[in-house]
């Protein structure tokens, strides 16, 4: 009989701290299998955010700094200029990239640093507690605003991935969502496919990945799926935005 | 004969492995782990088809499957 799953060896075995049901236990998954696939494992070094994922470093099996919030791409920088050969990736929530971090995530593909950035999107301040944050939709209760997020005070929810492909240096942007597992399979060949793009040396990669907070949106794992499905893809919708082939 | 291992420590009970599994065999025990979850778990293992779904869904690789 021959094992087809178990746990890859770029996860460690230590059990997470995420919540019951938080999709981020899937794209560290997904993540530490990419690396595992490509044999780079052993060069790969990621780079944590502030929030959720700040313990990032005690699940993946490769070396993790702890980034300043929303400075990971700008360690990341740092670490893949000095040593190129590394395989180097941030690994952001949304408060993370696109609030504090919204700048260095912007000069990052800019300068087409060659990094990866894997930026998880929930649409929610996950640790401090489910406060407002800048890709909350459009009516979303939370914490901050109680009564709905309201455009008119507010403003619309930043789409990251949109903004981040009109730049030249950013070679690969793709949208992906973790919802069920035909796009389980799809994201995982989206980091793949960005962790290759770096290997050959094209320039910046970002892979947005759609992702849930059961506790912070007030809803059952299953039920936060489903309201993912259908509030955020709307907004947010899948797809590749730019690949190193449409970029020469 | 496929299979699948739960590693019941490791189950924090969040039911995401139920609703994906096509031949609707994985179910929550009324066993609760030491973290105080109940916990996912097949019994009639032999409709298993080993295809990984359960999973493939499940965010802390709780689930091993051989085929």
């Amino acid at each position: 009989m021959n094992v087809v799953f178990e746990r890859t060896p770029a996860l460690s075995d230590r059990p997470t701290h995420y919540c019951p049901g938080c999709t981020h236990g899937i794209i560290h998954r997904l993540v530490a299998e990419a690396l595992d696939e490509l044999g780079v494992r052993e060069k790969a070094v990621g780079v944590a955010p502030v929030g959720c994922a700040v313990l990032a470093y005690n699940y993946f099996n490769c070396d993790v700094q702890q980034a300043a919030h929303g400075r990971a791409p700008a360690v990341a920088t740092g670490i893949k200029r000095v040593n190129a050969d590394n395989v180097v990736f941030t690994y952001q929530g949304d408060g993370d990239l696109a609030s504090i971090g919204c700048a260095e995530i912007v000069h990052a593909a800019a300068r087409g640093e060659k990094i990866t950035t894997i930026f998880v999107n929930n649409a929610i301040y996950g640790m401090t507690g489910g406060q407002m944050a800048p890709t909350t939709l459009e009516g979303q209760k939370t914490t901050t605003s109680p009564y709905g997020r309201k455009i008119e005070s507010t403003g619309h929810p930043i789409q990251v991935s949109e903004m981040l492909a009109t730049l030249p240096g950013a070679v690969f942007v793709e949208r992906v969502s973790v919802h069920d597992v035909p796009n389980i399979r799809k994201a995982k060949k989206a980091i793949k496919k960005a962790f290759e793009d770096q290997l050959n040396g094209q320039g910046f990669g970002i892979v947005e990945l759609l992702s849930t907070c059961p506790t912070n949106w007030g809803m059952a794992p299953q039920e936060a799926l489903e309201w993912l499905t259908g509030n955020m893809i709307p907004y947010y919708p899948l797809g590749n935005f730019r690949s190193p082939e449409e970029v020469e | 004969m496929p299979k699948v291992e739960f590693d019941r420590e490791r189950c924090k009970g969040c039911e995401l492995c139920v609703p994906v599994c096509p031949k609707d065999i994985v179910l929550m025990d009324d066993v609760i782990n030491q973290k105080g979850y109940r916990v996912a778990t097949v019994r009639e293992m032999d409709k298993c088809i080993g295809c990984a779904m359960c999973a493939m869904m499940c965010p802390d690789t709780v689930i091993k499957v051989f085929k």
